[in-house]
């Protein structure tokens, strides 16, 4: 052993119980990976994210504050400009399109942004990936954003058909570009970004000025603040300002949807950093102790010795947690790998839902340090009580045998209560009891591992209870059609008109902001007439509610934001028609898992604005056969804004979240299988290795193997089983945790666990604990009965 | 005496640790007879253990025969020697390999529970004097009494033979001669083959016959004319 020399005598045989104990310590070893994996994997696609959002942001002059009018002249962006807190301001024409593309049967959306002639934008700067801006007054040339462009394969040269304000107009892409505005692509009403739907087309202002009819005038500002600006104060001043001009009222970054939708999957990130690697430095810790507490008792009477030649209690508990150390190096190790791996990996996901121009892989060393730091914290204070049970050892008492451990009945046993339980389960009931820190640790680590398998698992339920909800008892139209400008009614019977439509719902939206004392909140007021078929409102319990003739139904989430409940009191300010503030009474509270929902009577909403009847869309149910008529129509109607297909939105929603979630449960199972299998397979171990004498003595006594094995087995069994409903609990628990910090005002998650969920996490754990079991009996069939009955306990 | 249990002929057994080659047995030839006591005596690493190993099915030879009844023993395979030991031997070991978690009772009911004809095992208990302390666990016995209860536990089964490895070997002289007492009470009462391996000479007197072991081999085999009882021996 050249490669021992110089090594001292403590040191190589750390070396060799290393080696000898190595499946063990590599089975404790990667749950401690586990950890920092999930910790790095978190954390660094967290900062990754938003360190490259943030160089995304400021590289390109991502606004600070937003706001739309009908019709605002072109001084007025000055005056803006010149207000207190403004940095920057841009005004620009921002319109909505229906486009109409070769090959493509529905009508897609487009959304028309100007670009400053004779000069470069200041706000908002595309990137441009390929291609140029459109030239100055070039009406037939756009800039489309990327995703649109590769979602129909189109490139600088091609082009397609666009209504701008009901003059159909062929447009030649020039170039492809992204923007901070548009990280989160998403169409006007869409839960998720449809790249084939949606386009963002950059245009000449002169162009757009000339198609909307908006000559020396604007329809949409950003605005940059000065660093020591009050953002509020400054949206006031907008508001104020807009308000002759059609403004909807202004909104700060946070409200501007894709920044909201980046917000929330930031959050969640956040959330996960916290609660999944606390459960494996948990795990961890509890496995060294166990194991370690073993390989002491086992080397007592070595320690004793060690001792009695003059080594100092220092140097044997320092020996013992170099142990630990390295065991935890290991698990830091691999734990480093998989995070940057796996780290890198969701990093590059979240580039395909968001887009940006370039992603920075955050890889900050003080993450790693943090990391590692308490992975080695979790690991010593595992093996604290095995290394002070070491350390108070005094070698006259080490050098004897222990004193054998001593059995008690099972509690209730003298009224014959076990009597039909066999010999061999008594046996293992006995040893249970015997050492019930060590059963109810084994049970624990194994119901983390059920836990985290509800906890991923979950995730599919309530996807599917979002949806049913959504999709199936909400929102059962076929479609939603927008306006170009609040209509009158009668547009709703053009609309019925139309070829294949069967039922018209029509609908009114209002900007407005609802206030509760100093809680506020910037929604959408939505009017819909009474006895809707297609859309309908569901109260708390998902039973279908009517609009009540007078009030305001508000979901749960803009309910609890607003800190309201039914009977209450809500300020509507206005942000549209004749503006100021109305006093409405909340007469229900419903649920709906998308957005922020404030509704109430069409009729009721006409009274509140005061500016007579109107309708901002339709929803509408329709003959599925005659569909590309419809369509064909749609794309000729000059009315229509923009349309959104449920069916469509639906298929999205699951194809989307099915890539995103069966990413992160693949993750989530392997660990949880880690978990399951180290917790086991240690426990098995060290039970092996404490009962070998017993398991060789029933060999003699005439026990076959598999009887054998069944001794040690019941046992773990009885505590898996016992583990499953714990564990079901703590996944409760987690889920319930999760759900609250995924919360946004874009969505929220419902709580539902399904029976099969829990049944599914149960599954998984055992078949990994049964694997880990095989793996055991290996060794009670290569058990040494001859060895075993020579010595001495 | 003709009805033979155990033949064994040329039995040879080496371990081979790397290149170290140990013969344990080398070339035993012997015969046990139905309900005969033998005392096979030899000091440590004569190779008495080896072969009462190879009888009990826990080990087997190198080459040779050893056959019980007309069982083969050399032939079977891991399986059947664990059924062989389960229906026809009785172990008794020097450490008593008791089941610390299992009271006296139940370290015998386990084995009466896997029996075909089984005695109860309060039956077993009481045959070696060990009655009124069957609920108490073995960390709660006397070396003797723990031992006892290893003898009940063997012969619970009504086994053929009872093979006893140093049963003594762990205990003073008093409860020692407690220890053969029951050993022999059962051999005389239910007839049943025991062999028992000692280094202890003083033993060798109750037996009905002594296989004197060295060097791998039975050196000599002696007749007792009179056998004495365990009493009358000490140590």
């Amino acid at each position: 052993m050249r490669v021992m020399a110089g090594i001292s005598a403590l040191d190589r045989k750390l070396v060799r119980d290393l080696a000898r104990i190595w499946p063990q310590a590599l089975a404790i070893a990667l749950v401690l990976a586990s950890g920092v994996a999930t910790l790095i994997l978190a954390i660094g696609a967290y900062r990754s994210l938003e360190e490259t959002r943030r160089l995304y942001y400021t590289d390109h002059a991502f606004a600070d504050v937003f706001a739309t009018a009908t019709r605002a002249p072109r001084w007025v962006e000055t005056r803006i400009q010149e207000m207190p807190g403004v940095a920057l301001a841009e005004a620009r024409i921002a319109r909505y399109a229906v486009l109409d593309i070769e090959g493509m049967i529905e009508p897609a959306t487009g959304l028309a942004q100007s670009l400053p002639d004779h000069k470069p934008s200041i706000l908002n700067r595309p990137y441009v990936r390929a291609g140029r801006p459109p030239e100055p007054g070039a009406a037939s040339e756009v800039m489309v954003n990327e995703t649109f462009a590769t979602a129909h394969a189109l490139r600088i040269g091609d082009g397609f058909h666009a209504i701008l304000n009901g003059h159909k107009r062929r447009l030649t892409i020039v170039g492809i570009a992204l923007s901070p505005e548009h990280i989160y692509a998403i169409g006007p009403g869409d839960l998720m970004p449809d790249h084939r739907r949606f386009a963002v087309m950059w245009m000449s202002e002169a162009a757009l000025e000339a198609a909307y009819g908006l000559d020396g005038a604007f329809n949409s500002i950003t605005l940059k603040l000065a660093s020591d600006a009050r953002e509020r104060e400054v949206i006031e001043r907008v508001d104020e300002v807009l308000s002759r001009y059609g403004g909807t009222g202004a909104y700060a970054r946070a409200d501007q949807i894709s920044h909201a939708f980046l917000d929330a999957e930031l959050k969640q990130l956040a959330a996960l950093s916290r609660v999944i690697p606390p459960v494996f430095l948990l795990v961890s810790a509890f496995l060294l102790n166990m194991t370690l507490q073993r390989m002491i008792a086992l080397e007592r009477e070595q320690i004793g010795l060690i001792k009695a030649l003059g080594y100092s209690s220092f140097a044997v508990g320092a020996h013992y947690l170099k142990l630990v150390s390295l065991i935890a190096l290991v698990g830091i190790a691999i734990g480093f790998a998989l995070g940057t791996w796996f780290g890198a990996s969701l990093t590059r996901l979240y580039g395909k839902f968001f887009q940006f121009p370039f992603l920075v892989f955050e890889r900050d060393g003080d993450l790693y340090v943090i990391a590692a730091a308490l992975t080695l914290a979790a690991a010593c204070i595992g093996a604290l009580r095995a290394v002070l049970d070491a350390l108070a050892l005094a070698p006259a008492v080490a050098m004897n045998p222990p004193t054998p451990h001593r059995y008690g009945h099972l509690p209730g046993e003298a009224s014959g209560a076990y009597r039909w339980l066999s010999q061999m389960t008594v046996m293992s009931l006995r040893n249970m009891i015997r050492f019930p820190m060590r059963a109810a640790l084994t049970a624990l680590g194994l119901a983390l591992a059920v836990s985290l398998l509800v906890l991923s698992l979950f995730t599919f339920d309530a996807v599917e209870a979002m949806i049913d909800s959504t999709f199936f008892r909400s929102q059962r139209q076929h479609a939603t059609i927008n306006f170009t400008d609040d209509a009158s009614a009668r547009v709703t019977a053009d609309v019925r008109n139309l070829p294949g439509v069967l039922r018209v719902e029509p609908f009114r939206n209002a900007g407005a902001r609802l206030k509760n004392g100093h809680l506020s909140r910037r929604v959408s007021l939505v009017g819909r007439p009474a006895g809707t078929v297609l859309t309908q409102q569901l109260d708390l319990d998902l039973k279908p509610v009517a609009v009540p003739e007078d009030g305001i139904l508000l979901n749960k989430r803009l309910a609890d934001v607003l800190s309201l409940r039914r009977g209450d009191f809500v300020e509507v300010e206005l942000l549209e028609g004749h503006r100021g503030t109305r006093w409405v009474r909340v007469t229900d509270v419903i649920e709906s898992y998308i957005g922020l929902v404030a509704l109430m009577r069409i009729d009721r909403l006409d009274v509140l604005l005061r500016d007579g009847r109107a309708v901002s869309g339709a929803d509408i149910a329709y003959d599925q056969s005659r569909e590309a008529d419809l369509f064909r129509e749609i794309k000729r109607t000059p009315k229509v804004n923009s349309i959104e297909l449920q069916r469509r939105v639906l298929t999205l929603f699951r194809a989307t979240l099915a890539e995103n979630i069966n990413m992160m449960t693949s993750i989530y199972i392997g660990l949880a299988v880690i978990v399951a299998f180290g917790v086991i397979y240690n426990s098995a171990r060290i039970q092996l290795s404490e009962r070998a004498r017993d398991l060789a003595s029933l060999r003699v006594l005439g026990f076959h193997r598999s009887e054998v094995a069944r001794v040690l087995f019941t046992e773990l069994a009885l505590l898996a089983l016992l583990a499953q409903p714990l564990g079901w609990l703590i996944g409760y628990w987690l889920s319930w945790i999760t759900i609250q910090s995924f919360a946004s005002d874009l969505y929220t998650t419902p709580f539902v666990i399904e029976t099969a969920t829990y049944g599914k996490a149960s599954l998984v754990t055992l078949a990994a604990a049964i694997a880990s079991a095989f793996v055991v009996r290996k060794r009670i069939d290569k058990l040494d009965l001859v060895a075993v009955l020579k010595t001495k306990e | 005496m003709s009805d033979i249990v155990f033949e064994a002929r040329d039995l040879t057994k080496i371990y081979r640790t790397g290149e170290v080659e140990v013969r344990a047995l080398n070339g035993v030839d012997l015969e046990l007879y139905a309900g005969e006591l033998v005392v096979l005596l030899g000091p440590s690493g004569s190779g008495k253990s080896t072969l009462l190993n190879i009888l009990g099915g826990l080990d087997r030879p190198t080459s040779g025969v050893c056959r019980f009844r007309h069982l083969d023993l050399t032939r079977l395979d891991d399986s059947s020697l664990t059924a062989y030991r389960r229906r026809y031997v009785g172990f008794v070991f020097q450490f008593y390999n008791l089941i610390p978690s299992l009271t006296a009772r139940e370290n015998v009911a386990l084995v009466t529970e896997i029996a075909d004809n089984p005695m109860s095992p309060c039956e077993a208990l009481e045959l070696v004097g060990l009655g009124p302390r069957i609920d108490h666990f073995p960390a709660e016995l006397s070396g003797g009494e723990q031992q006892r209860v290893a003898i009940a536990r063997a012969i619970a089964k009504r086994p053929e033979v009872l093979l006893c490895d140093e049963p003594t070997g762990a205990l003073d002289s008093h409860t020692g001669v407690r220890v053969l007492e029951a050993i022999t009470a059962v051999n005389a009462e239910l007839g049943t083959t025991t062999a028992i391996i000692t280094h202890n000479a003083a033993i060798k007197d109750i037996a009905h016959r002594v296989c004197i072991f060295a060097d791998g081999r039975i050196a000599e085999t002696r007749v007792n004319a009179t056998r004495v009882t365990p009493a009358e021996v000490s140590w």
